[in-house]
C-alpha cells in the first residue's frame, strides 16, 4: 500500500492507504474529520468540497494518494484558534443554511470562488456555485451570504462585529 | 435580548438568527454516518437488477469467505424474524395490502429491492464482497405503465392479489350530474404528475448499537417515535428495549417519514451479531430505494358558467403505489381529495382515486404529499377556464374564491377553512409583480413575434396542514393520532429545558421553540435549551412532517409554558403572601398588582420550588409541566404566487424572469425561518415544473439513478424570488399560526407551468407535460406528441445508469 503524507487542517498525517481510497473516506474514516460529508457518488453535489493547496476539490473525486504532499483544508480547519471565517459568519447572518448538510462544501466552494473573483455579481455567484447542490434554501440566501462575505473580505473591519446583537435590525 | 423601557423585546415575530447554525457551519455536526462506536461493522446490500423476478437461489458462501467479511445473509436467512414492513394507513376495508419483507425472500418487485447483505469490517470490504454473491433469478414481466396495469389481462405485480388495483376510494358531495348537465362550459383535461425523487442532501444512514438485549438505533429519520413503535411491532422486540435517536438529520421532505427495510435489518443484524452495525446508502442506491413522490394520472372535468363561475368538478385519479404499500403510501393521494376545490366555491364535487401497483420503487410522502397534485390540477384548470372564456386568470379566480367575509367556510370537500384573505394576498402580489406592466410587455412581444415569448402564470392556492386532528385521522382510518407533545423543565438555576416530540431536520426548531419559551416564560432566549429527536429524552411525540411542527408541536409547547406559569403562580403567591388572583405575571416576574416593587422572578420561584423549604400545602416541589395538543382543525395557509417566464420558441428553453410569492401563514414566530422555508419550497415546486422526473424504461429500470440524470436545480437554474406576507391569523389555535413547510412547493408548480403555457398559448398550446424541458416545450410548439417515458431526455434523464439505450 502506498504511503502518503498529508497536512489536514494544520496537522500532519502519514498513512498507508489503498490506492483506491477516496480522499473523503480518508478524511472521514481514517482521520475522523467527519465535518466533510458525502452527498452523492457522481461528484454532482459538492457536499464534500475541501481546499487542496487552496483550490477547491470535491474530495469524493480525489484519491487519497493524490493528496500526498498536499495541504488540505476542510470546514473544520476554518478559523482555527480564532473567530469564524467571514464566510461561515455570513452563512449564519444571511440564514444561508437549513439542514446544513451541503453547508461545509458550499462554504469551501464559496471561499474558492472569492479567491478567483473578489467581488462577484449575483449571477457570477450562481454560476460559480453550480457544482454545489442545496435542497433546502433555494440558494437565494446562499448568494446573499457569499456576497456579504465578499464585501467583508474586501474591506476587513478593524474590529470584527460583535456577536451580541443576534436579533436583526 | 434587547431591553427596552417596556421590558424585553418580544421574541415571537423577531428574525432571530438560528442557534443551530453554530455547529453546522463549523462541521461539528452529528450526522448518523459520522458515528462509529468501537467495533462497528459496515453493511452493504445486494439489490435486485430486475424489476420483477422470482428468486430461485441465493448463495452467499463465497462472499462470506472473503477477508474482512464477518457475515453475509440472504432474505431467506431472515425470513422467520424480519416480519413485514408496515403500512399504517388502510384506506378502505378491502384495500389490497401485499406482504412486504424488509429483504426479499422469494420474489423481487422493483429494481433496487434488497436481496442479500454483507457485513464487514469496513465499507470497501462490504461492497467488494457483494460481487461474490450469486443470485438466480427467473424474470417475470415488468409492470411499468399505470394505465396498462389496470387494463384487463394485465401482468400482475402480486400474483396472489389477482389485481393491480390496491383500492378505489371515493368522495362525493353535491349533485355532480346536475352541475355537468347543460353546463355552458365543460373542460376536460388529463394531467400527469410525474414521479419525483425527494433527494434530501443527507443520504439515509442507520447505526444500531446493541447493549445486551437492548438496542439504540440512530437513523437519519424524520420520525424517531413512530419508527421506535414500528420497529418493535415488526421485530417483536419490546418497545422499551429500543431507543431511537434521530441525531442531526440532513433534510427529509417526506423521504425520511418512513420505516425502511434497512432500519429493520440493522436492528436484526445488531441482535444477531452482537456488534454495532452501520449502513449508509450511496446516492445511486438511494435514488432507487428511497420512496418516491407524486406519480399520478389525473382526469379532470370542470363545469362552469359563461361568467366564469364554477359549477362542479370531477376528479379521477390513478395513483402509482409502486411495488408495495409503505408507511402511508395509500393515503398520500387522498390528502389531495380535500384540496382539488382549492380556494373556490362550487356546488358539486366528486373524487375517485385508485391506487395502482407497478414494479417500481414504492411511493409515499414527498413535500406537500397529495396537496401539490391537487393544487396543480385546480390552478391549471383555472388558467384553462380563463383562456376558454377569454378572461383574465385573476378575474376568473376572483369570481370563484371565498371572500374574506365568508370565513369560516365549509368547503365542498368537507373541510372548514377557519380564516383567509385571498383578496389581500392577491392585491399585494399583483402590485409587487407589476402585473399590468408585464401583461403589456407580453402583448408587445406577441405582436412583434418575438422569438422569446413572455408568459404569466397564476397560482392562488391554499393547503391543509398542521397534520392533524386525531379524530379526522381516525375517520380516514389512519393508524395513529395527530397530536404533539412538549414538556418544559425548570432547572434550579433558572435555566430551561424544553423537550419536544417534533423532530427537526433543518426546520430550525431549536431557535423557534426557544423563542416561544422565552416569550411565554419571560426568560432570556439564551437560557433555553431545546431537546428533541431521542426517544430516551423525548419519550412522546408524533414527529415532523405535514407542516405540523409549529401548528401542533409549537402550540403544545405554548400550553406547557402556560402550565409552568400556573404552577409557579401558586408558589409565588405563597412566597409573596398574596392571593393568586392579585398576582400579575409580566416579563418573567410575578408581582402583586399595583405593588411592582414586591415580586419574584420565575427563576426565583423555580429555585424555591427546588429547595422546597417553604411550599404551600399540597404543592409538589416542581414547576415542570407538559402538554399534549391535539388540533381541532387543520391550518390553512394560503397565498398568491405569480410567475413570469421567458420561453424561447426556437430552443424551447424556459427561463423564470420573475417570481412573486405572497404567502399568508398566519402569525409568524421567526420571519427569517419562514422566508427560508418559502424559498426552499419554491425551489422544489419549480423543480417539478421544469427539471425533475424519475424515469423508468419499458423494462422497469430506473434510468435517473444519479444526480447527473435526476436534475435537482443548482443556483444557476433558479431565479431570485420576491417574497412577502399577509397575516391572517389562524383561529383554530391560540397562537394564530399555520404551517409553512410545504406552502412554497404546493403553490409554485402550477404557477410556473401556467406561465409556460401562457407564453405558448398563441401557438395553440394548452399543455406541456412536466417537467417542461426544452425538448418538451419545443415539441409542444410543433404539436408533436410528447415522448413516452424513458426516451433519453424526455424527463431530464440521460440514462447513464443503463436501461435506456
Amino acid at each position: 500500500m502506498p504511503r502518503i503524507r498529508v497536512e489536514v487542517d494544520g496537522a500532519t498525517y502519514e498513512d498507508d492507504v489503498e490506492p483506491r481510497l477516496l480522499l473523503v473516506h480518508y478524511l472521514r474514516d481514517r482521520l475522523g474529520k467527519v465535518g466533510t460529508p458525502v452527498g452523492c457518488d457522481t461528484s454532482n453535489c459538492g457536499a464534500c468540497t475541501v481546499l487542496m493547496d487552496g483550490m477547491s476539490v470535491k474530495s469524493c473525486s480525489v484519491l487519497a494518494v493524490q493528496a500526498d504532499g498536499r495541504d488540505v483544508t476542510t470546514v473544520e480547519g476554518l478559523g482555527i484558534g480564532g473567530d469564524e471565517h467571514p464566510m461561515q459568519r455570513a452563512f449564519h447572518e444571511e440564514h444561508a443554511l437549513q439542514c446544513g448538510y451541503c453547508t461545509p462544501g458550499m462554504i469551501m466552494a464559496s471561499i474558492d470562488l472569492l479567491r478567483e473573483n473578489a467581488d462577484p455579481s449575483e449571477e457570477e455567484v450562481r454560476d460559480g456555485l453550480e457544482g454545489n447542490l442545496c435542497r433546502c434554501t433555494g440558494y437565494q440566501n446562499i448568494v446573499k451570504a457569499v456576497r456579504r462575505a465578499a464585501a467583508e473580505m474586501r474591506t476587513p473591519s478593524p474590529e470584527p462585529e460583535g456577536r451580541e446583537p443576534e436579533v436583526m435590525s | 435580548m434587547t431591553a427596552t423601557a417596556e421590558g424585553p423585546a418580544k421574541e415571537m415575530g423577531s428574525p432571530r438568527k438560528r442557534s443551530e447554525d453554530a455547529r453546522l457551519i463549523t462541521g461539528r455536526t452529528k450526522w448518523t454516518d459520522n458515528m462509529a462506536p468501537a467495533g462497528t461493522l459496515y453493511v452493504a446490500f445486494l439489490r435486485s437488477p430486475h424489476a420483477h423476478a422470482r428468486i430461485t437461489g441465493v448463495d452467499v458462501g463465497q462472499a462470506k469467505s472473503r477477508p474482512g467479511v464477518v457475515a453475509a445473509f440472504s432474505g431467506a436467512d431472515f425470513a422467520d424474524e424480519q416480519g413485514a414492513l408496515p403500512c399504517a394507513w388502510v384506506v378502505t376495508e378491502d384495500m389490497k395490502h401485499p406482504h412486504h419483507p424488509p429483504m426479499a425472500v422469494d420474489e423481487v418487485r422493483y429494481v433496487g429491492e434488497p436481496v442479500a447483505c454483507v457485513v464487514a469490517r469496513d465499507r470497501y470490504a462490504a461492497f467488494d464482497a457483494l460481487e461474490d454473491i450469486d443470485v438466480d433469478y427467473e424474470p417475470l414481466p415488468a409492470v411499468v405503465d399505470m394505465e396498462a396495469a389496470v387494463a384487463d389481462g394485465a401482468d400482475l405485480v402480486h400474483e396472489g392479489l389477482g389485481t393491480n388495483t390496491s383500492y378505489t376510494w371515493v368522495f362525493e358531495n353535491g349533485d355532480l350530474d346536475a352541475a355537468m348537465r347543460d353546463a355552458p362550459v365543460v373542460l376536460e383535461r388529463r394531467y400527469v404528475q410525474q414521479r419525483l425523487i425527494p433527494t434530501a442532501m443527507e443520504p439515509r444512514s442507520v447505526l444500531c448499537v446493541p447493549e445486551g438485549d437492548e438496542f439504540t438505533l440512530y437513523s437519519a429519520t424524520q420520525i424517531p417515535h413512530i419508527l421506535r413503535l414500528m420497529l418493535a411491532t415488526v421485530t417483536g422486540i419490546g418497545e422499551h428495549r429500543i431507543r431511537v435517536v434521530a441525531p442531526d438529520v440532513g433534510g427529509g421532505f417526506g423521504s425520511k417519514l418512513q420505516v425502511y427495510g434497512e432500519e429493520v435489518l440493522a436492528l436484526l443484524l445488531a441482535r444477531r451479531l452482537g456488534r454495532p452495525v452501520k449502513w449508509t446508502e450511496s446516492r445511486s442506491e438511494g435514488n432507487m430505494t428511497v420512496h418516491h413522490g407524486r406519480d399520478q394520472i389525473q382526469r379532470l372535468t370542470l363545469a362552469a358558467e359563461r361568467d366564469g363561475r364554477i359549477r362542479g368538478l370531477k376528479v379521477e385519479l390513478l395513483a402509482d403505489m409502486g411495488a408495495y404499500l409503505m408507511l402511508v403510501t395509500p393515503g398520500i393521494p387522498l390528502l389531495g381529495a380535500f384540496m382539488f376545490n382549492g380556494i373556490y366555491k362550487m356546488d358539486a364535487y366528486s373524487f375517485t382515486c385508485s391506487g395502482v401497483f407497478t414494479t417500481k420503487t414504492p411511493t409515499d410522502a414527498y413535500r406537500g404529499a397529495g396537496r401539490p397534485e391537487a393544487t396543480f390540477a385546480i390552478e391549471r384548470l383555472m388558467d384553462e377556464l380563463a383562456a376558454e372564456l377569454d378572461m383574465d386568470p385573476i378575474e376568473v379566480r376572483r369570481r370563484n374564491w371565498i371572500a374574506h367575509e365568508e370565513f369560516p367556510y365549509d368547503t365542498i370537500a368537507g373541510l372548514t377553512y377557519d380564516s383567509g384573505n385571498y383578496e389581500a394576498a392577491t392585491d399585494k402580489a399583483l402590485e409587487l409583480f407589476e402585473y399590468d406592466k408585464l401583461r403589456a410587455e407580453q402583448a408587445d412581444r406577441r405582436e412583434r413575434h418575438d422569438p422569446v415569448q413572455l408568459g404569466i402564470g397564476v397560482s392562488t392556492f391554499t393547503e391543509m396542514c398542521g397534520l392533524a386532528p386525531s379524530r379526522v385521522l381516525g375517520s380516514l382510518s389512519y393508524g395513529a393520532g395527530g397530536w404533539e407533545h412538549a414538556s418544559v423543565r425548570m432547572l434550579p438555576s433558572g435555566k430551561v429545558e424544553v423537550v419536544t416530540g417534533s423532530s427537526a431536520h433543518g426546520q430550525g426548531h431549536e431557535t423557534a421553540w426557544a423563542q416561544i419559551t422565552a416569550d411565554r416564560l419571560g426568560v432570556p432566549f439564551e437560557d433555553v435549551k431545546v431537546l428533541h429527536g431521542d426517544t430516551a429524552v423525548s419519550h412522546k411525540g408524533m414527529d415532523t412532517y405535514g407542516s405540523r411542527s409549529l401548528a401542533v408541536g409549537g402550540v403544545a409547547l405554548y400550553s406547557a409554558c402556560d402550565k409552568v406559569v400556573d404552577k409557579a403562580r401558586k408558589v409565588a403567591a405563597h412566597l409573596l403572601e398574596a392571593s393568586e388572583q392579585d398576582l400579575e405575571f409580566e416579563n418573567g416576574r410575578f408581582s402583586v398588582r399595583g405593588v411592582q416593587q414586591e415580586g419574584r422572578t420565575l427563576q426565583e420561584v423555580a429555585l424555591a420550588a427546588f429547595a422546597a423549604h417553604d411550599l404551600p400545602d399540597g404543592i409538589e416541589p416542581s414547576l415542570d409541566s407538559d402538554a399534549t395538543y391535539d388540533p381541532g382543525n387543520f391550518s390553512f395557509p394560503h397565498g398568491t404566487h405569480l410567475c413570469a417566464t421567458e420561453v424561447d420558441t426556437e430552443t424551447g428553453m424556459v427561463r423564470i424572469r420573475k417570481y412573486v410569492a405572497v404567502d399568508d401563514v398566519g402569525k409568524v414566530v421567526n420571519p427569517l425561518i419562514v422566508e427560508g422555508q418559502v424559498h426552499g419550497g419554491l425551489a422544489q415546486g419549480i423543480a417539478q415544473a421544469l427539471y425533475e422526473e424519475a424515469v423508468y424504461d419499458a423494462d422497469g429500470n430506473l434510468t435517473t439513478t444519479t444526480m447527473a440524470d435526476y436534475l435537482i436545480p443548482s443556483a444557476a437554474d433558479l431565479p431570485s424570488f420576491t417574497t412577502d406576507r399577509t397575516e391572517t391569523p389562524a383561529t383554530s389555535n391560540p397562537m394564530g399560526v399555520k404551517g409553512v413547510g410545504e406552502a412554497g412547493t404546493i403553490a409554485s408548480t402550477p404557477a410556473v407551468v401556467n406561465a409556460v403555457v401562457d407564453a405558448l398559448r398563441p401557438f395553440g398550446v394548452d399543455d406541456v407535460e412536466m417537467p417542461c424541458t426544452p425538448e418538451r416545450v419545443w415539441r409542444a410548439l410543433r404539436s408533436e406528441s410528447q415522448p413516452d417515458t424513458a426516451e433519453p431526455g424526455a424527463g431530464g434523464g440521460l440514462g447513464t445508469a443503463g436501461g435506456a439505450q
